[in-house]
């Protein structure tokens, strides 16, 4: 009972940072038609950033990680300026490749700040537990799970009721009529990247807290967001929540009971079953759990 | 008054597409732009919002103004501010998003009270989207798209209002209500660029026509002009003399020749 409760829980810590990646990649998504594949290389400059802060200059972590958001909105913004706005009006795809090689930037340049040594934050959680019915609870799961549901309702808040959120969600269906409509479609491009890669930022920081300290290559983990938006849908928040924790579950669960029921799968089977998700929802259900089926009239 | 002077609008650097096209839409007016499928009709509409670079075009030479002061090179979301709104070709709605939304939408530039007056007057002006403000606009009619279409420009609330083919792809007896409804537009005081094929609609409630060929104004009189014109009415509204015509007849060189005097 006490092993369920402690994997339940552990799941549900890195679903709620699993939740925020794919949000990341679901707002850029939404806004302009391109799957980020840049936002892993995001999450790790904003775990820098956020190690930064906190422990070279040695502010407390809440503010640290804020700033690390704010630092990673503008090289959003910057980035999407630079690199993605000469690409508006060409296919998605040729976008998505220019993503690739941001991604590639991105991940030599968190690899050259870090040097040779390992990323760590100093966030207050460490390895602290708590006993919840004879479990032994990591404060950082709780944490995780709380700040990444409230980053994300924020964000989905912003996208369904604000005037902003609107026009964004108009540029990602057709973006010569949001045009037409006065909508400012750069703006909302910048302002897509600028939030997406703030909030993996935010995933990075929860992400490496209550590690012992991570490399570079840690950042691949946030390509465990693609099983998320696959299976949440690729342009749905809710989705990307649900999604965020079944695979995060999923994949506690696989870790916890996997080497007692079956063993003849091998170690670390964990690993890959977000993706073998990921290939049966694409096989049963592309558009994801609450992704748009296209409307179309008959 | 919106104006075109001279317009002159190349594609991909080599298409030369509109070559020195004027035209003027008087405030309060209402013009119709005619002419055949590719004479560049939708190009001039373009060349005005300036969506010219989504299609990788640009104004070669000319210019646009509105009340005597220049809009080329302006972006889309500052003419849209300027008070030019349009109703694209195809209506080009956001079928995913709600009708509701679709109306918030157009009133991206306008203030918070002026969307909600925009919505109510929307309303009122076509009940049809009001029983179904919730609906996914995807599904519904063509008329009521097109409907929607001219109801999210006028969101904005602008002076002049650019229309594309608005009965494209709609039911002849949908065709009178947008005609009675652009109509009515126009008395509430904004003025129309009426862009069609169906000659006949659109000059009957025109006060000016132009007739667009390939790329040049062939013909520029007030609308009951227009309506008498011989060549007008056997290219555009199909009469030969008191009798229907059929296209077949029309010969070509025929057709070249009357625009060269």
């Amino acid at each position: 009972m006490g092993e369920l409760l402690a994997s339940l829980m552990r799941g549900l810590g890195t679903g709620g940072v699993y939740a925020m990646l794919g949000v990341s990649f679901v707002i850029i998504y939404r806004a302009t038609g391109v799957v980020n594949f840049a936002t892993p290389a995001l999450m790790i400059l904003g775990a820098f950033f956020t190690g930064y802060f906190g422990v070279s200059i040695g502010l407390p972590f809440i503010v640290s990680v804020i700033l690390a958001m704010i630092v990673l909105a503008a090289i959003g913004l910057a980035s999407e300026r630079i690199a993605l706005r000469p690409m508006v009006g060409r296919p998605a795809f040729s976008a998505a490749t220019v993503t690739v090689g941001l991604f590639i930037v991105f991940l030599v340049l968190a690899g050259r700040l870090l040097g040779s040594e390992l990323l760590v934050v100093n966030d207050p959680f460490g390895l602290n537990t708590l006993d919840v019915l004879g479990a032994r609870i990591f404060t950082v799961d709780i944490a995780r799970l709380i700040v990444g549901l409230v980053a994300i309702g924020l964000v989905g808040l912003f996208l369904t009721r604000s005037r902003t959120g609107l026009a964004m969600r108009a540029t990602a269906f057709d973006q010569e009529t949001s045009l037409a409509q006065g909508i400012n479609v750069g703006r909302m491009f910048g302002l897509s990247w600028g939030i997406a890669a703030a909030m993996a930022a935010l995933a990075g920081a929860m992400l490496v807290a209550g590690s012992s300290g991570v490399e570079t290559t840690f950042a691949l983990v946030a390509l465990k967001a693609l099983p998320v938006i696959i299976l949440g849908g690729l342009d749905s928040i809710k989705g990307s929540v649900v999604a965020g924790i079944i695979i995060g579950i999923a994949e506690s669960l696989t870790r916890t009971y996997q080497p007692q029921f079956a063993p003849w799968l091998g170690a670390n089977f964990d690993v890959i079953v977000p993706y073998l998700i990921m290939i049966i929802v694409l096989m049963v259900r592309p558009y994801g759990l609450y992704g748009t089926k296209e409307v179309v009239r008959v | 008054m919106l104006a075109v002077e001279n317009l002159e609008v190349v594609y991909e650097d080599v298409i030369l597409v509109l070559k020195g096209v004027s035209l003027q839409v008087p405030e309060g007016s209402i013009v119709a732009l005619l002419g055949p499928n590719g004479a560049g009709k939708t190009t001039v509409l373009r060349a005005i919002t300036g969506l010219l670079d989504v299609h990788r075009g640009k104004i070669s030479k000319g210019r646009v103004s509105l009340d005597g002061v220049d809009i080329n090179g302006k972006s889309a979301p500052e003419i849209v501010a300027a008070g030019i709104g349009q109703v694209m070709e195809g209506r080009r709605i956001f079928r995913e998003f709600t009708v509701d939304e679709n109306l918030r939408a157009g009133g991206h530039t306008a203030t918070r009270a002026q969307i909600a007056e925009g919505l109510e007057r929307a309303y009122a002006m076509f009940p049809l989207l009001a029983e179904r403000r919730k609906a996914t606009a995807g599904y519904l009619s063509g008329g009521e798209q097109q409907m929607l279409a001219i109801g999210r420009a006028l969101m904005s609330q602008p002076k002049y209002l650019l229309l594309d083919e608005p009965s494209l792809g709609v039911a002849p007896k949908i065709i009178q209500q947008l005609r009675d409804l652009i109509v009515q537009i126009n008395e509430s005081g904004t003025s129309v660029l009426l862009v069609e094929q169906n000659a006949n609609m659109a000059l009957s409630i025109a006060t000016h026509g132009y007739v667009l060929e390939t790329g040049r104004i062939v013909m520029d009189k007030p609308a009951a002009q227009l309506r008498e014109d011989d060549d007008v009415k056997e290219f555009y509204l199909g009469l030969r003399g008191d009798e229907r015509g059929s296209l077949r007849d029309v010969k070509q060189y025929r057709r070249r020749k009357r625009w060269l005097s």
